[in-house]
């Protein structure tokens, strides 16, 4: 046994307990896996920005502003790790893991936000309607509305335990809520959220008589507890400052997720058993060695999701466990070679060294192929939009086929020398189905 | 005894009645993707996709009335093994799901919804438009990789050419028979389904490298070799790894199958089909095309045909 032999086993046998620790607990701040939307549940949504309202050159502008606001409001459901960025120059993605009242969020993300206030006005039919209160300012014609609002509102009880939303005016808001108050004394006032008139807790539309001039504050009256102070966390959040159109939404709850993971990791676990199974019935020791090669593997690449982390979806653990059915492969060649080489009557030694000098450049040159197959689907996946589980499979393949390639050819020649001069080397039919019966 | 054993397995030899079986397969699915064609999921022609779990037993032709009387005639429905309905419609938007979902519950009591997916046209355009490249780029990426690969054998490009023409062959199978699954069970072309298509590129490039490199091998041994012969020897030596290593990737996936339900069954399927595919193609095409290449057996193809064009000019 070489001295060489023996420091590349003990990498090998390091490596290996660093994976293992690696796997069972907390190291370098990652606890747990990281888990993509489909195992965890969640919504993934695309939103389209509509600039024809924006200023020219304004456009990034206005998007890093629906972004912000957008992230405010997600504050408010108190969700861990949110993803809300841009895409391109006119998209925006959320990414909302874990969230079970899907459609609550949904909600809160595409709302305008925008409370208008509006007066009675006799049409051209004859009846009344109700149209935007405007006033104004400056030479200017302005709707009364809450992006005069400061972005300081809140919900209080009044004196006969009634809930008020309380806001105030900011400068130019002030301007016009004293010209509209002040000409609508005595009439109502309607009070509109995102063009639907606001209903308060009784069901009806909120719309009071004004009493008197208002300047600074106001409040609304007749709104639940609840809602009021949805209302007020959704207005101090801000308004998104253009139309966003929803093009791509993926949801799933995360009980669909939980099932996954269990149906997936019993599908590995049994697809390992088998494999292994078959190793050894067909290559003897050599596929025994080969499987603890498989449980080095499976440790290493487990760790390195963990670590890097990899975002694990579900087609990514597919991608996981179809890569152990090819991690194999690498043996499975320098077994075949390595048969081969017994039959011309090779000693074990000598055999094993050939076999794999002479599997190497078949394993390099088919293992390269996948590699140009898993870069180009990563370069799709991350290229598209929902192109999540195309990465995802394509990320745990490459990195399955990178480390299967070190497996079989250190850790696999490192157990097998081991054999070589020992006192089963003479028995070479242990290591290799068939190669005995050709020598006789 | 090695001489015999190659002998029994003329692999080579028998390689038109490969083409055949290869071809017959291939014509199948192609008339089946002409006449039944291939249902796109959302992700390729838009529209939302909704999976439905009823809390009582429902029929799927109830399912199929009541989607018509709340005004969704032209769904398709899809039962999963586990007994949910994927529910497929034009691109809903919150309002419209909400009424669709609130008719179902009218109709046939509590229903919870695990998975719920929109796209729309504009979106499903850019996601074909980059499975195509990304196909393309692949093809175009291995082709120049085994030519660069096989370098310093006489003739490197046909290495590469027969190599694409064996993934064109396993892609077209794995299509064909899609469309006829597709047909039966109401199966659409998803993502996982592109995934799949590209998984098993790889996988048959992979295997018919693994030939060609014992070609290439035992060429450099034996100069004076007959190609032929050369060929024949490279497949029956690497037979044994072909057939073990398609047996390890079947068993773990034969594994997902089993265990993980309708959600990439897609992907699962099409790796299936692909998997065999690449293992004959890569054992039976890509090699023996080698072989015709280098023969110009096409001129006895063209010399069998009724019209004899090839031979006019004599």
């Amino acid at each position: 046994m070489s001295t060489r032999n023996l420091i590349t086993l003990s990498i090998v046998m390091a490596l290996f307990a660093f994976a293992v620790i690696a796997l069972l607990y907390p190291l370098f701040g990652r606890e747990t896996m990281r888990l993509g939307l489909d195992l965890r549940g969640g919504i993934h949504m695309v939103y389209q920005a509509d600039f024809s309202d924006i200023e020219k050159g304004q456009e990034g502008e206005a998007i890093d502003g629906a972004i912000a606001v957008i992230e405010r409001r997600i504050n408010i459901l108190g969700v861990t790790e949110p993803v809300i960025q841009k895409q391109g120059t006119d998209r925006i993605l959320v990414e909302l893991p874990g969230i079970s009242e899907a459609d609550k969020a949904k909600k809160l993300i595409g709302q305008t936000a925008l409370i208008e206030f509006r007066e009675l006005k006799t049409s051209a039919g004859g009846g009344e309607e109700w149209v935007p209160a405007t006033a104004v300012v400056n030479g200017q014609e302005k709707e009364l509305n809450s992006a005069f609002f400061k972005e300081n509102t809140y919900v209080t009880t009044g004196q006969l335990g009634e809930v008020l939303l309380v806001f105030e005016w900011n400068s130019e808001g002030k301007k016009i809520s004293e010209e509209v108050t002040g000409r609508l004394i005595g009439e109502p006032l309607g009070i509109f959220l995102s063009g639907e008139p606001l209903l308060g807790d009784d069901g009806k539309p909120i719309a009071p008589i004004v009493r008197s001039k208002i300047s600074d504050r106001g409040q609304i009256e007749g709104l639940s507890l609840n809602e009021a102070q949805e209302l007020s966390q959704l207005l101090n959040a801000g308004r998104i400052p253009l139309p966003l159109t929803p093009i791509y939404d993926q949801t799933v709850s995360p009980v669909l997720g939980a099932d996954f993971i269990n149906m997936s990791v019993k599908a590995g676990v049994i697809g390992i058993i088998l494999v292994m199974l078959f190793m050894t019935a067909y290559y003897r020791v050599s596929g025994f060695l080969a499987n603890l090669a498989l449980i080095f593997y499976g440790a290493i690449v487990l760790a390195i999701f963990k670590l890097w982390p990899v975002t694990l979806t579900l087609a990514g653990i597919g991608g996981f466990i179809v890569s152990i059915g090819m991690a194999v492969d690498a043996n499975v060649l320098i077994f075949e070679r390595m048969k081969e080489e017994i039959r011309t009557g090779r000693t074990l030694g000598a055999a094993i060294e050939a076999g794999f000098n002479r599997a190497w450049t078949a394993i390099r040159d088919s293992n390269i192929t996948t590699i140009i197959v898993c870069l180009i689907l990563i370069w799709v996946g991350n290229s598209i939009v929902g192109g999540a589980p195309v990465a995802g499979f394509a990320i745990t393949l490459l990195i399955g086929v990178l480390v299967s390639m070190f497996s079989a050819i250190v850790v696999t020649r490192t157990l097998l020398r081991l054999f070589v001069g020992g006192p089963l080397s003479k028995r070479t039919y242990l290591f290799s189905a068939w190669a005995g019966k050709e020598n006789v | 005894m090695h001489g015999l054993v190659k002998k029994m397995f003329d692999i080579a030899g028998k390689r038109f009645q490969f083409f055949l079986i290869s071809g017959v397969v291939i014509l199948i699915g192609i008339i089946s993707l002409l006449t039944v064609g291939l249902k796109t999921g959302v992700e390729f022609s838009s529209g939302s996709l909704l999976t439905v779990d009823f809390e009582q037993a429902v029929a799927r032709d109830e399912l199929k009335a009541a989607l018509a009387d709340l005004g969704h005639s032209n769904v398709i429905i899809q039962r999963t093994g586990a007994g949910d309905y994927l529910i497929r419609t034009r691109e809903l938007n919150d309002e419209e799901k909400k009424a669709l979902e609130a008719g179902l519950e009218a109709r046939f009591g509590k229903l919870t919804e695990p998975e719920f997916s929109s796209v729309s046209p504009m979106i499903a355009t850019e996601t074909v438009r980059t499975a195509v490249i990304a196909v393309a780029v692949a093809a175009v990426g291995i082709l120049l990789y085994v030519t660069w690969a096989f370098r310093r054998m006489p003739r490197p490009f046909h290495y590469g050419t027969c190599a694409i023409i064996a993934l064109i062959h396993d892609a077209l199978v794995a299509l064909g028979i899609f469309s006829i699954l597709g047909g039966i069970l109401n199966w659409q072309v998803n993502m996982m389904f592109i995934t799949g298509i590209l998984a098993v590129i790889g996988y048959s490039v992979n295997n018919t490298v693994v030939i060609f490199d014992r070609i290439r091998e035992n060429l450099r041994l034996d100069i004076n070799a007959d190609f032929e012969t050369v060929v024949n020897n490279s497949m029956v030596e690497t037979l044994g790894r072909s057939i073990n290593t398609s047996l390890t990737t079947l068993i773990v996936v034969l594994a997902l199958l089993f265990f993980v339900g309708a959600t990439i069954q897609n992907l699962v399927a099409v790796l299936i089909i692909g998997i065999i595919a690449g293992t004959f193609s890569s054992i039976c095409i890509a090699p023996t095309l080698l072989v015709v290449w280098d023969k110009k057996e096409w001129r006895r193809f063209i010399s069998w045909l009724p019209f004899r064009w090839a031979k006019a000019g004599e």
